[in-house]
Formats: C-alpha cells, sequence, structure tokens
C-alpha cells in the first residue's frame, strides 16, 4: 500500500502550477467572473499549445499519454486555481467518442482542430423535460435525402454561444422502446435555426437554453448507426473518467483557514483561538481529504484497467454532497458577516464560503444527480434490488 | 512508488490471519458471551499467543516492529469481530513504553510482553484523584497516565469502580492512590502525543469494522425482508441510505489506511491524519450501524438480533477518548501550526 502519488505525478504537479501562474491571469479570472464563462479562448490555445488538451491520450495521436492518475492531478491543480475548463471538458469527451466510434472523415474533421484548441464542442442530452433522465430526449432528428432535420429543445447546453458542434441525442423513431430510438449526432451549431438563450445560475455561471428548429445536419455528422444512440451514450459515460474532486472546497478551506488564522481588527485574538471554529474547519479538512482520496481511488481503479462505476459514482457523489454541507456550515461559522458576498469589498476571506454555498448546488445535480449515484451505488455496489 | 491502494503480499496475509483467529474466537455469540464486561479472557489470551503485543513494539525494544499500518489492518479486523478484548490499549501502552525508555518504563515493558501483564493508558489526565472512565481499566493489571507533566502508573486494586455502560467496555473509574512515576521531563509530553495519535489511527480503523459489517448486514437485511409485495431495498428511501453509508465507509477506510501509512511514510502530517480519521471514521460507522438498525425496523431494536451490537460499540469505543470535534479540532490545529493548543 503506497499512497504516493509518484514522481512524475508530482512532476505534472510542479508543471501545471507553472502553467496556471503564467496563463491563468487576473484578466483571465476577472473575465470569467463578468460573464460567468467558464471557458477562455486565450488560456485554451495555450493549453493546445502546451499538448494539454488531451493530456491522457497516447503521445502518438496527440496526447501525453498520462497515467489517470497524472491526468486528476493536473485537474486537481486546476480547480484548486479555478480555471476554465469546462469548454475544453465537453469537448474531448466528444472527441474522445469519436475516436473510438467515427468514421475516418468524422476523426478527421474533429480531432485535429480540438487538439489545437480551435472548436468547443457542446453537449446536448439534458431536455427541459427530461433533467437526469436522457434516455427521455424527445428532440426530433427526421431523414431528409442525405440529411437529417432536427427540432426541439436542450437544457444547459453550456458554452453553447462560444460552441462550433453541439453533441446532440435525438429520437429517431418515436414508436421504438425509449433506449432504442435514439441518435446521436454532431450538430454545427453556427447555423440559422439555432437559437441560443442564457441562463443565469446561483454561482454566477451562464449556461443556455437552446432551441433548434428544422436544423440541418448532413448524414456524415451522425456518430454511430442510426437508433443506436444509447450505445454510442453508453461509451461516451464510460470514457467520462471520474474527475479529481474537492478543488472548490480545498479552495474555500484554504481562504477560511487564512481568516481564522488573522486577527480582526479591533480584535484580540484571531479566530482560530476558538475551538469551536478550529472543530468546524478541522471536519471540513476530514471531508476534503476524503473527497481527495475517492478520486485518486477512482483514478487508480482506471489505472489498473477497470471501468470506475461505483468508484467515481461515490467520488462524485461524496464531494458535491461535502461541499453543500460545508459552504453551509462555514457561512454560518461566519455569523451575519458571511452573508458578504463575493467580490464585495468588505467580504470576509474574499466572500470563498458564500460564494461555494451558490456554487455547490450545482454540483449536486450536473453529471448525474445525487440520486442517480446512489441508485448506481445502491444498485452496482451494495447489490440491491432495482426499484419496480 | 506510486499510488497502490491494495494491500501488499505481507499485509493481506496478516489480514487474513488475524481474520481467521477472529472469526473462530469472536463470533457473535463470543461477544454476548463476554458482555456486559467486555471482556473474553480466551480470545484475549489467542491473541496475546499471536504476538498481539509483540509485534507493536519495535524491535529495538524486543518486539516484532510492526508499522502502524499493519496495526491498523489488524484493528480494522478487531472492530469487524467485534473483539472483546483490549487489544489496541495494549498495544498503545507498549509502544509508549518502549519510547518513553526510562528503567522503570522498560521494566513495564518487560512485564507486558514475557509476563503476560496488561497494561492500558488512561486518555485523559485524573480529575479530583480519579481517572475516569479508563478504557481496559477493569480488567488491566496496570494504568499508565499523565498527570502534572509526570509519567505515572498504578496498579489498580480493590478500590477501581468498574462502569456499566453503553458499549459494554471493560472501563473503570480508577483512584489514583499508591501510583509511583515512570518518567518526567518533556519526553512525557511527547510521548502522550505520540500515544493519542496512535490510539486515534487505530481506533479509527477499528471502526470502519462496525461500520462496514453493520451495512453488510443491513444490506443482507434489506434484500430478503420483503413490503409491498417487493424486497425492501428496492425502495429508494432505504436504498440512498445505504448507499450514503457504503460510500462515507469506503472514504473512512481510505483516510484511516493513508493516515496509519503517514506515520512511517510522511510523519510530518501523520498527527493531524490520524485526528482527522477518528472524527470521520467516527461519524461514518454511527451512521451505517444506526441506519442499518434502523431499516431492520421493530427488529433492530430487539436485542435478539446482533445489529444492535454494532451500533452500541460504534458509539462506545470512540467516545472513551471525545466527539468527533474534538479531534477535528486536534487536527485543524495541527494545520495551522498551533502548536501547544490541543483539541
Amino acid at each position: 500500500m503506497d499512497f504516493r502519488l509518484g514522481e512524475a505525478a508530482e512532476d505534472v504537479r510542479r508543471q501545471a502550477r507553472q502553467f496556471l501562474e503564467q496563463h491563468l491571469t487576473d484578466e483571465v479570472k476577472e473575465k470569467m467572473h463578468t460573464t460567468g464563462v467558464h471557458h477562455d479562448w486565450d488560456f485554451h490555445r495555450a493549453l493546445s499549445e502546451r499538448g494539454w488538451v488531451a493530456p491522457g491520450w497516447p503521445v502518438e495521436l496527440g496526447g501525453q499519454g498520462y497515467s489517470v492518475v497524472e491526468g486528476l492531478v493536473m485537474q486537481e491543480e486546476f480547480h484548486q486555481a479555478g480555471a476554465p475548463t469546462y469548454g475544453v471538458g465537453t469537448t474531448m469527451i466528444v472527441a474522445g467518442i469519436i475516436r473510438r466510434l467515427g468514421t475516418p472523415a468524422q476523426k478527421e474533421l474533429v480531432i485535429p482542430r480540438a487538439l489545437r484548441g480551435e472548436i468547443i464542442i457542446v453537449l446536448g442530452f439534458t431536455e427541459p423535460e427530461c433533467g437526469s433522465v436522457v434516455v427521455a430526449a424527445q428532440t426530433r432528428a427526421v431523414r431528409d435525402g442525405d440529411e437529417w432535420v432536427i427540432n426541439g429543445s436542450k437544457m444547459f447546453t453550456t458554452n453553447a454561444q462560444e460552441g462550433d458542434y453541439a453533441f446532440m441525442l435525438t429520437r429517431t423513431d418515436p414508436d421504438a422502446p425509449k433506449h432504442k430510438g435514439l441518435t446521436t449526432f454532431l450538430v454545427p451549431l453556427r447555423q440559422p435555426g439555432v437559437e441560443i438563450r442564457p441562463i443565469r445560475t446561483l454561482s454566477g455561471e451562464r449556461t443556455n437554453l437552446t432551441f433548434y428548429t428544422d436544423v440541418r445536419v448532413e448524414d456524415g455528422l451522425r456518430i454511430g448507426e442510426v437508433d443506436g444512440g444509447w450505445d454510442v451514450m453508453a461509451v461516451g459515460l464510460s470514457l467520462e473518467r471520474a474527475g479529481a474532486q474537492g478543488g472548490e472546497s480545498s479552495r474555500m478551506l484554504a481562504a477560511l483557514e487564512r481568516w481564522a488564522c488573522t486577527t480582526p481588527e479591533g480584535g484580540s485574538a484571531p479566530p482560530a483561538s476558538d475551538p469551536r471554529v478550529r472543530a468546524r474547519l478541522g471536519r471540513a479538512a476530514a471531508e476534503n481529504e476524503v473527497s481527495t482520496l475517492l478520486a485518486r481511488r477512482s483514478g487508480w481503479v482506471q489505472d489498473s484497467g477497470a471501468l470506475p462505476g461505483v468508484e467515481g459514482s461515490m467520488a462524485k457523489l461524496f464531494a458535491s454532497e461535502a461541499i453543500t454541507r460545508q459552504s453551509a456550515d462555514l457561512l454560518d461559522m461566519l455569523g451575519p458577516d458571511g452573508m458578504r458576498s463575493e467580490g464585495d469589498p468588505t467580504a470576509l476571506a474574499g466572500g470563498a464560503a458564500e460564494y461555494a454555498y451558490r456554487f455547490a448546488l450545482g454540483t449536486t445535480t450536473y453529471g448525474g444527480t445525487s440520486e442517480v449515484q446512489r441508485n448506481i451505488i445502491a444498485q452496482r455496489g451494495l447489490g440491491l434490488p432495482r426499484p419496480r | 512508488m506510486a499510488l497502490d491502494l491494495s494491500p501488499s503480499e505481507e499485509q493481506q496475509q496478516l489480514i487474513d490471519a488475524f481474520a481467521a483467529l477472529y472469526d473462530k474466537e469472536s463470533s457473535t455469540e463470543r461477544v454476548r458471551a463476554a458482555e456486559p464486561l467486555g471482556h473474553d479472557p480466551d480470545l484475549w489470551r489467542r491473541l496475546r499467543e499471536n504476538g498481539a503485543v509483540e509485534m507493536a513494539v519495535d524491535e529495538a525494544a524486543g518486539g516484532w516492529g510492526a508499522t502502524v499500518l499493519d496495526l491498523a489492518l489488524v484493528a480494522e479486523q478487531h472492530g469487524r469481530h467485534l473483539g472483546s478484548a483490549p487489544m489496541l490499549e495494549a498495544q498503545v501502552a507498549a509502544r509508549t513504553l518502549a519510547r518513553v525508555g526510562t528503567p522503570e518504563a522498560t521494566g513495564l515493558l518487560e512485564g507486558a510482553m514475557d509476563g503476560g501483564r496488561l497494561v492500558t493508558l488512561a486518555l485523559h489526565p485524573p480529575r479530583a484523584g480519579l481517572l475516569r472512565m479508563v478504557p481496559a481499566g477493569a480488567v488491566a493489571d496496570a494504568i499508565l497516565f499523565v498527570d502534572g507533566g509526570r509519567l505515572l502508573v498504578l496498579e489498580p486494586g480493590l478500590g477501581r469502580i468498574r462502569v456499566a455502560n453503553l458499549g459494554s467496555l471493560p472501563v473503570s473509574d480508577v483512584p489514583v492512590e499508591g501510583s509511583r512515576p515512570v518518567a518526567e521531563g518533556p519526553v512525557v509530553r511527547d510521548a502522550l502525543e505520540g500515544a493519542l495519535d496512535e490510539w486515534l489511527v487505530l481506533m479509527a480503523a477499528a471502526m470502519v469494522g462496525p461500520g462496514a459489517r453493520a451495512l453488510e448486514i443491513g444490506v443482507g437485511y434489506a434484500k430478503d425482508r420483503h413490503a409491498f409485495g417487493v424486497p425492501i431495498g428496492s425502495f429508494q428511501a432505504v436504498a440512498h441510505g445505504l448507499a450514503d453509508a457504503a460510500t462515507a465507509l469506503d472514504g473512512a477506510q481510505l483516510l484511516e489506511r493513508e493516515a496509519a501509512w503517514s506515520a512511517t511514510e510522511e510523519p510530518g502530517r501523520f498527527r493531524e491524519l490520524a485526528a482527522l480519521a477518528f472524527g470521520f471514521c467516527t461519524d461514518a460507522a454511527r451512521q451505517a450501524s444506526y441506519r442499518s438498525l434502523h431499516y431492520h425496523g421493530g427488529y433492530g431494536f430487539m436485542l435478539e438480533h446482533d445489529i444492535q451490537l454494532f451500533w452500541r460499540r460504534a458509539k462506545g469505543w470512540p467516545a472513551q477518548y471525545a466527539e468527533p470535534d474534538v479531534a477535528f479540532g486536534r487536527a485543524e490545529a495541527c494545520r495551522l501550526g498551533m502548536s501547544g493548543e490541543e483539541g
């Protein structure tokens, strides 16, 4: 048993820190904050020049050949620093699907441009009426010669306003059983009939509701078989490597630990001299350590050649529920001052708890709600029967 | 060297050997038979014969030199089988005596290793001349404790008062009359803090046991028990509570193992991680045993069902030290570099 990550991973960590120091400028952070967009083209191109758009891909395909754990360490640093990674994240999930299931023409179209940092692909799975149950997607695709005509809407298509394509789950056979009538397409977003309506979220992040009216996509951009969309999704989900966890809560804890060590103006002792403050921070520290360990275990399982189904769900469930609990508790700890907003000059600890309190709620939903993760753990991990 | 979360071959052999011993010598029937005192002399004899005390002591002091991680892996099995024996306390007391190294301490250590004497240690100083709730205090031949910067030893006689308690643990209140000094000076404080770190991490490891076993019992029951014509485990109200408990327990085990590993591999973080692990594992084991008991419905409330054995230890064992928040505070003081601040 060894909890060290190893020299190679620590080297990745050093390089990531160096990269962030150079490229995650105050300007980039300020822009993210004011626009709510967690994608930045300059930062993205710098990532690409560094070869870090697909760090886990083999070198001959344009990656760095990093192990999953090495990739996680990189993510740990990026998340903790608050770097804009949503755009590259969704793009590379789709590029990974195309690498495995795409036609030679599709690979040629997408992969080199994705690796060069020229395009962004967003995810079009969930819809206003189906939430986490993406298998119930209703957006229709109807064949018209060599093309398909798409009508419908997609929810939470984050970065659609920056994106070149949406990787979209559509219904091609409404009469077939739910799993059987789905087909996936790479839909070009810059065309008439695509309407992007911004949605503001609690954390200040911008996402979108997107509408598609008689939008056309050539058959060559269909990924997988007609009515075989659910198989494509299965590959996509198995590829979706369990990401690093605990970055945002580590950032909050670090800010509050700095606050705890500073004697306030007019005070006689730093907050940390109060045992209740120490206990609350310590509890958050324990949960952060566990979030990190569960994510690393999931990476280790993958590096050992297995799929991290249950381990990935546990890592995601624990980390998102932990930051939800912690941020509420640490906000309480600050008293009335805790309400002062992130960005307000009077905020304590930079408003870290106030921001995390808003941010945390999103994490219990995206990438599969906590309820979905608990179902996976109960059924696949504990062998409990499926609900009838 | 890189991340590897599997026990090595040697570690697996150690786990298997102790698992087999406890399977034979610590069935729930045996656990019940040892109540209410919570001490099973035959189990303790078998543990001693297998070197449970010697293994914990450094080779330089005449022991077998097991690492804290080795001891934690054994403690997981101890907890899983609700071992009615003061193994953790005897191990930590022996290690403390070896670390102190005065002639008096060495004599006590020899007695503990070769003479078969049971030496335990008090986790808190005496109040008004009384050591309260001393772990294994009801069955120990000698109790180590710290008072006024001195490490003392006490051979409890007829004056000790056995305390009936929630966890069926062999704790007692012990008057400090007749104690004699073992060591004094700065070594005492270091030794006691080190002993507390080790007791915390081993208790954290032990807590994963009743948590995991209680969860298995709860999951088994949720698959068998039917309501409205289906197994109750198919209801999300039940399944999700068990899934949360399983997740917390997996995290708890990773954390206590990392803490135990750090004792030798990353000693700068050991104190912090040991305290974090104690607090987290305590909560995780309570949650798992509570939920598993609750999903038994009224049956869980009956003494006849084994689940209550796990639920009571999950609360009682760690409570011998303090509530989780005290440990979290101890860890945070380390993180903030507040030396001299104890939890």
